[in-house]
């Protein structure tokens, strides 16, 4: 392990993805207890504010800090993301893994099934979840989490299958290794990689997914202060401030672009030959 | 391109059409909404509701109701509005219509732009100008569409620059000047999304064919460089670069629902959506069917269209 993250860290993509996602998960975890103010603390006379050295980042409509309102609202955008992310992945890992295990009537049928949900935009998908299950924080991270599972199942089964095939595999067959020895010793861990790499660039999708649901009025309500629906709120004031819609929008953007670079940046030091 | 392969190809998109419809049946059924309430409203007496549960349909058994859904799609009747009460189907079909001309004029954009930047990216490779639109197509993948559209309303369509009208729609028969002025800063915003995406692709690709034999050959033939990348080069490499854009079509349909709900724009994205704010349940049903259709279609388009620039690839 060492080892891969020193790898890791050599790429450029790697070492700037990791670095941002450090930075943001020690805001998301030190949050409010950081912030100059309380995320909802009103400043009249300061209302609509650009930066400032008393409000670093400006203000809103009422007067509220928006760095402080950053930090309270990066954990319902990055935990919540972190969380339906894990959510699809675990259970795309089950799904797939069943289907390439037990392979003919089953599999095929599985997959037909994914093939077809996978035909509806991803979006879409979500929406019709978030639908059913009502708009809140909670339900947005599940139905996230639940449009990612067809995905993660094709992959995890096209990569078990491609490494079931493998010579290792093969050969730990003829050395007469239990099948347990093989699962976990053999398979396993060339399994697992192109999965953490599949499932790291999904929190990105994750990120903009829960934040474009709160946008839209579906996913985390006020008075939260989730990044998307910060954007949702600052659009009456468009013209007033920009800062407002700005600020969380640019936070956004680079929890995004450091877990893109990072699943890049994981991806080429899994594959010490390319 | 064999017949069968065609045969099979239409088969499976039934297929797929078919347990779409399902999930969205299932969906609508299980949504906290009664369509006869929401006719009535709140006040209805008991034998009002019963009366309209009868003639909706609501009182049979839920897989008969799916029957008589699914035979109605089959004849054309995607079901009434409960909103508006007028049937679903033209609605909706208008809806994608303007959709598809916004997907349209995105994606034609989109090649405009990604074709010649990948290229550029490609041939200097490791430069500054290869740097910057690899950095450049990060922060285009990375953002979300409605922080990419909110930057286009208040840079370009600022009331103060008064470059282009922010919102609205006008048809394009009816008045072209002003219908294409309020397509510009949509059209623009989804394609600055894709031109991330595939300019990369473009890159990824050409550095491929560039470092292959016959793209040496042709170099050691004493061809022009010119030459040699759009008689040989080009042409390979933007073989694969058509299945992305395929791909990214299921993504436009639904990208495009959050910028058409920005600005304002009556597309099926923007007509899903306020269904869904309206639990208008017939029109959430057609709107999910005819746009996973809409997606089924575009790939096999995309397939045909690579066997017939391809012609290693037989579909047999």
């Amino acid at each position: 392990m060492p080892d891969l993250l020193r790898r890791l860290l050599r790429t450029p993509q790697g070492a700037i993805g990791l670095a941002i996602i450090l930075a943001a998960l020690v805001m998301a975890i030190a949050g409010t207890s950081i912030a100059p103010y309380s995320p909802e603390q009103f400043h009249p006379r300061a209302r609509f504010g650009g930066p400032s050295a008393a409000f670093w980042l400006g203000t809103d409509q009422f007067g509220r800090d928006l760095f402080s309102r950053l930090l309270a609202g990066a954990r319902a955008t990055l935990f919540y993301a972190l969380a339906a992310t894990l959510l699809g992945t675990a259970a795309g890992a089950v799904l797939g893994t069943l289907s390439a295990f037990l392979g003919g009537l089953v599999d095929e049928v599985l997959m037909r099934i994914v093939d077809a949900v996978m035909a509806i935009p991803n979006l879409l998908f979500t929406l019709l979840i978030v639908t059913v299950l009502g708009a809140s924080g909670v339900n947005a991270l599940i139905a996230i989490g639940i449009a990612f599972t067809p995905g993660m199942a094709r992959v995890t089964r096209s990569v078990a299958l491609t490494v079931r095939r493998q010579d290792y595999v093969a050969a730990a067959i003829a050395r007469g290794e239990s099948s347990g020895y093989i699962v976990l010793r053999e398979m396993l861990p060339n399994v697992v990689g192109p999965i953490v790499v599949e499932a790291t660039i999904r929190v990105a999708f994750a990120v903009m997914a829960l934040a474009t649901l709160s946008f839209l009025g579906l996913g985390a309500q006020p008075p939260s202060s989730e990044w998307g629906l910060m954007v949702a709120e600052a659009r009456p004031y468009l013209f007033r401030n920009a800062w407002m819609m700005i600020v969380p929008g640019f936070a956004i953007a680079l929890v995004a672009i450091a877990f893109n670079l990072f699943g890049d940046g994981l991806r080429d030091a899994l594959n010490p030959r390319t | 391109m064999s017949a069968s392969y065609l045969a099979r190809r239409l088969l499976s998109i039934v297929f797929t059409v078919l347990v779409v419809s399902l999930l969205v049946f299932g969906i609508t059924q299980v949504l906290p909404a009664d369509a006869a309430v929401m006719l009535l409203g709140e006040n209805a007496t008991p034998e009002q509701l019963a009366a309209v549960r009868t003639r909706l349909g609501l009182d049979q058994p839920v897989w008969w109701q799916y029957l008589r859904w699914i035979g109605g799609v089959v004849r054309g009747d995607l079901g009434t509005s409960l909103e508006t009460g007028l049937p679903v189907a033209g609605e909706m079909l208008t809806a994608l219509g303007r959709s598809l001309l916004l997907a349209a004029l995105s994606l034609l954009l989109m090649l405009v732009i990604a074709i010649p930047l990948g290229v550029i990216a490609a041939l200097r490779r490791g430069k500054p100008a290869d740097v910057a639109i690899g950095l450049g197509s990060y922060v285009g993948v990375s953002m979300p569409e409605f922080v990419t559209a909110t930057l286009v309303l208040i840079t370009l369509g600022h009331p103060e620059v008064g470059l282009l009208p922010a919102t609205g729609y006008v048809p394009l028969t009816e008045n072209f000047g002003e219908g294409l002025s309020r397509l510009v800063l949509p059209v623009l915003t989804v394609s600055v999304i894709l031109v991330a995406h595939v300019a990369r692709m473009v890159r990824s690709e050409l550095v491929d064919v560039l470092g292959t034999d016959y793209v040496r050959a042709a170099r050691l033939k004493g061809l022009s460089p010119r030459r040699v990348l759009f008689r040989h080069a080009l042409r390979n490499a933007l073989l694969p670069t058509i299945t992305i854009v395929a791909l990214d079509v299921g993504y436009l349909l639904g990208g495009i629902i959050v910028v058409e709900e920005i600005f304002a724009f009556p597309g099926i994205g923007r007509a899903l959506i306020v269904a869904i704010q309206q639990r208008d349940l017939p029109s959430i049903q057609a709107g999910a069917l005819i746009m996973a259709t809409t997606y089924a279609l575009a790939n096999l388009c995309a397939d045909i269209a690579y066997a017939a620039l391809d012609k290693r690839i037989r579909y047999a």
